[in-house]
């Protein structure tokens, strides 16, 4: 197992998990702390607060919407090829039809798009929140009761002290750990 | 005000308690089951003959249930979509009891194609694959579109309900010990909630809403056109594809309101089921009533003035024939007797309205469906090829049974998942000012505003 090295904090309120934040980034270069060094977990998302929103712009940029739809194409394009090649490779002459006709085959390319725009976005998510994650990660089983974990991966001992101060001036009587 | 912990512990309850309710409905459901399971075996075992479907009604009873559940699955995945774009917050405790409609009707409907086959051991003919036998797929035909439109659906379905399941496994995890610990532990992905997980779920979620409601639509018209591709009088119409759609969310949504009302006595989810959500899917179910109504009406009048004799003799039989009692039974159900129930809005507003209104749609649509089926089968062209039709014991066993397997996998899945999705109830404790400012309007003038501004967490 990894080892994990970190102090954090367990705020009751949204508001107190925002001051947090806000100390760590404001004095991040001083005492060390990298921007993706900052853990924010909740049990919820708080997509109203400037900490929901992660503290990287990458925590809020994805590229999912346009591989749905690169997907979705590509699903489309194996639909179309599955029905055509299949006829042609076994024609079945059927009342005037013609052997690969577009009305029908559309319908299978249109299913086979949405198909591959939905496996896509699965596959998509799972990567991008790294999930299933087997790795020892900052986590406390209190975020489930409501509390906000806002956290230093890798701390600078020399700083343990001030950051300690940073999280605990956040919100009086927040529970401060260290692991 | 309802505190996270109260939250967590209600909606948790079902998950780690197993009251004696419980098992006696268990017992009871399950041994319906069994019995359908019996009749199946019998079934598979003497052959299709043991049914009542003969020369020239080849279909009845089992592509009735799979129209009928393939419809009732369009309540789930589609609303809960089209709630989950429009934002409306009413929806947080009512879209996982929908999500787990469609998948657990998708799977139950998806079965009788395959019963209906005669020999189900060789379903897997219908899957696309070239073989040495030269049996390639017919894909200028309505059952490989199916086979397609169905596989699409169900497996968005599943995917939509599975995802925003992982963070309430993870909460699940945190809140237990011992084998369940392990077993949510595994399942909840190893999910922490970190603002980029949110939002990529977020994000997924919206997609996943916006690609699963075209292919809602697409199913049950691909389900309809089973039908309308057929020269059999009174199927082959262009109106099939949105009156099946129609329909399917009309009984959807009755499906929705009674397995919602199931689940609030079975696992007291009184103070989260509350009657407003009833209300609201009432107004629905009130105009999908009124639409169901309009377009029995346009093809039953475009039917009777091209007065076409062969479509006459279908239109007859059904309006006075031997099909009538059925046939002003389902318009009783469909329109005559929830239309009043919901459009009056004392009787709506009361739980006990609404479900004894979805009830009656729910029976109505069924006999929509054979009413669809089996009097355009009696009667084609020929006269002298004219059929009856009798159910057997077998049919009904395993008609019976479906509903009785709908039940028992609602409340399975309410062993393992909490059914009403806990991060999104608590995230609608703290939306933006603009969204609170337009709930609380709606908190005068509605009481369930008041009710869920009431549910919403202290922060």
């Amino acid at each position: 197992m990894t080892t994990l090295k970190a102090i954090y904090a367990l705020y009751p309120d949204p508001d107190s998990a925002q001051r947090a934040v806000d100390a760590l980034r404001d004095s991040g270069a001083r005492l060390g702390v990298k921007a993706d060094n900052i853990a924010i977990v909740s049990s919820e998302p708080f997509e109203e607060h400037a900490f929901g929103h992660g503290v990287e712009p990458r925590d809020h940029k994805s590229f999912m919407p346009w591989l749905a739809a690169l997907g979705g194409a590509l699903g489309g394009l194996t639909g179309y090829a599955l029905a055509v090649l299949t006829q042609r490779a076994y024609p079945l002459p059927t009342g005037g039809m013609p052997i690969a006709p577009l009305w029908t085959n559309g319908i299978i390319t249109y299913e086979m798009t949405m198909l591959g725009a939905i496996l896509t976005t699965l596959v998509t998510l799972l990567i991008t929140t790294r999930l299933p994650n087997v790795r020892r990660k900052l986590y406390d089983p209190a975020v489930s009761d409501g509390k906000i974990l806002v956290g230093v991966l890798d701390p600078l001992e020399q700083s343990r002290a001030e950051l300690d101060k940073a999280l605990r001036d956040a919100a009086p009587g927040a529970v401060i750990k260290a692991v | 005000m309802k505190s996270v912990d109260q939250i967590n512990h209600d909606l948790l309850r079902p998950v780690v308690h197993t009251s004696g309710r419980f098992w006696l409905v268990f017992v009871i459901l399950g041994s319906v089951v069994l019995a359908a399971v019996g009749a199946f075996a019998y079934q598979f075992w003497e052959g299709i003959g043991v049914w009542g479907i003969n020369r020239p009604v080849f279909w009845a009873f089992a592509i009735t249930n799979f129209v009928f559940w393939i419809g009732i699955s369009h309540a789930g995945t589609l609303i809960s979509a089209i709630l989950r774009l429009a934002n409306a917050t009413w929806r947080r405790p009512v879209t996982r009891c929908a999500e787990v409609i469609t998948v657990f009707a998708l799977m139950i409907g998806g079965m009788f194609p395959i019963i209906h086959l005669g020999r189900p051991w060789l379903f897997f003919w219908l899957v696309p694959y070239p073989s040495e036998r030269q049996i390639w797929p017919q894909f200028r035909s309505p059952l490989a579109w199916d086979f397609f439109a169905i596989g699409t659906y169900l497996t968005g379905s599943i995917i939509f309900l599975l995802l925003p399941i992982i963070p309430d496994w993870a909460l699940v995890r945190d809140k237990t010990s011992g084998w369940r610990h392990g077993l949510y532990r595994v399942v909840s992905l190893g999910w922490r909630g970190t603002p980029r997980q949110w939002h990529r779920l977020e994000t997924a979620m919206h997609i996943m809403a916006v690609a699963i409601i075209p292919v809602a639509v697409s199913v049950h018209t691909i389900v309809s056109w089973d039908f309308a591709m057929a020269p059999v009088p009174m199927w082959h119409s262009t109106i099939f594809g949105p009156y099946f759609v129609a329909g399917a969310i009309f009984s959807g949504i009755a499906g929705l309101i009674l397995a919602m009302a199931f689940l609030r006595k079975l696992l007291h989810l009184e103070e989260y089921l509350l009657p407003i959500h009833f209300d609201n899917l009432g107004k629905l179910l009130l105009m999908m009533s009124l639409l169901w109504f309009y377009f029995v009406f346009a093809e039953r009048l475009t039917t009777w003035y091209g007065n076409e004799p062969a479509e006459m003799a279908v239109f007859w039989v059904t309006q006075r024939g031997s099909f009538a009692p059925l046939f002003w039974t389902m318009v009783f159900c469909n329109f005559l007797i929830p239309f009043p129930l919901l459009a009056i809005s004392r009787i709506r507003r009361t739980i006990t309205g609404v479900v004894i209104a979805s009830s009656t749609v729910v029976v109505g649509m069924w006999l929509e469906r054979f009413l669809i089926i089996v009097p355009s089968l009696s009667h084609k062209y020929l006269p002298y090829t004219y059929g009856h039709y009798r159910p057997t014991w077998v049919e009904i066993t395993i008609l019976v049974g479906t509903f009785a397997a709908i039940g028992l996998l609602y409340m399975l899945f309410a062993k393992f998942v909490p059914i009403i999705s806990i991060w999104e109830l608590k995230a609608g404790g703290h939306q933006k000012p603009a969204a609170r400012a337009a709930e609380a309007v709606s908190a005068r003038t509605s009481p369930m505003g008041a009710k869920e501004l009431e549910l919403r967490p202290e922060s």
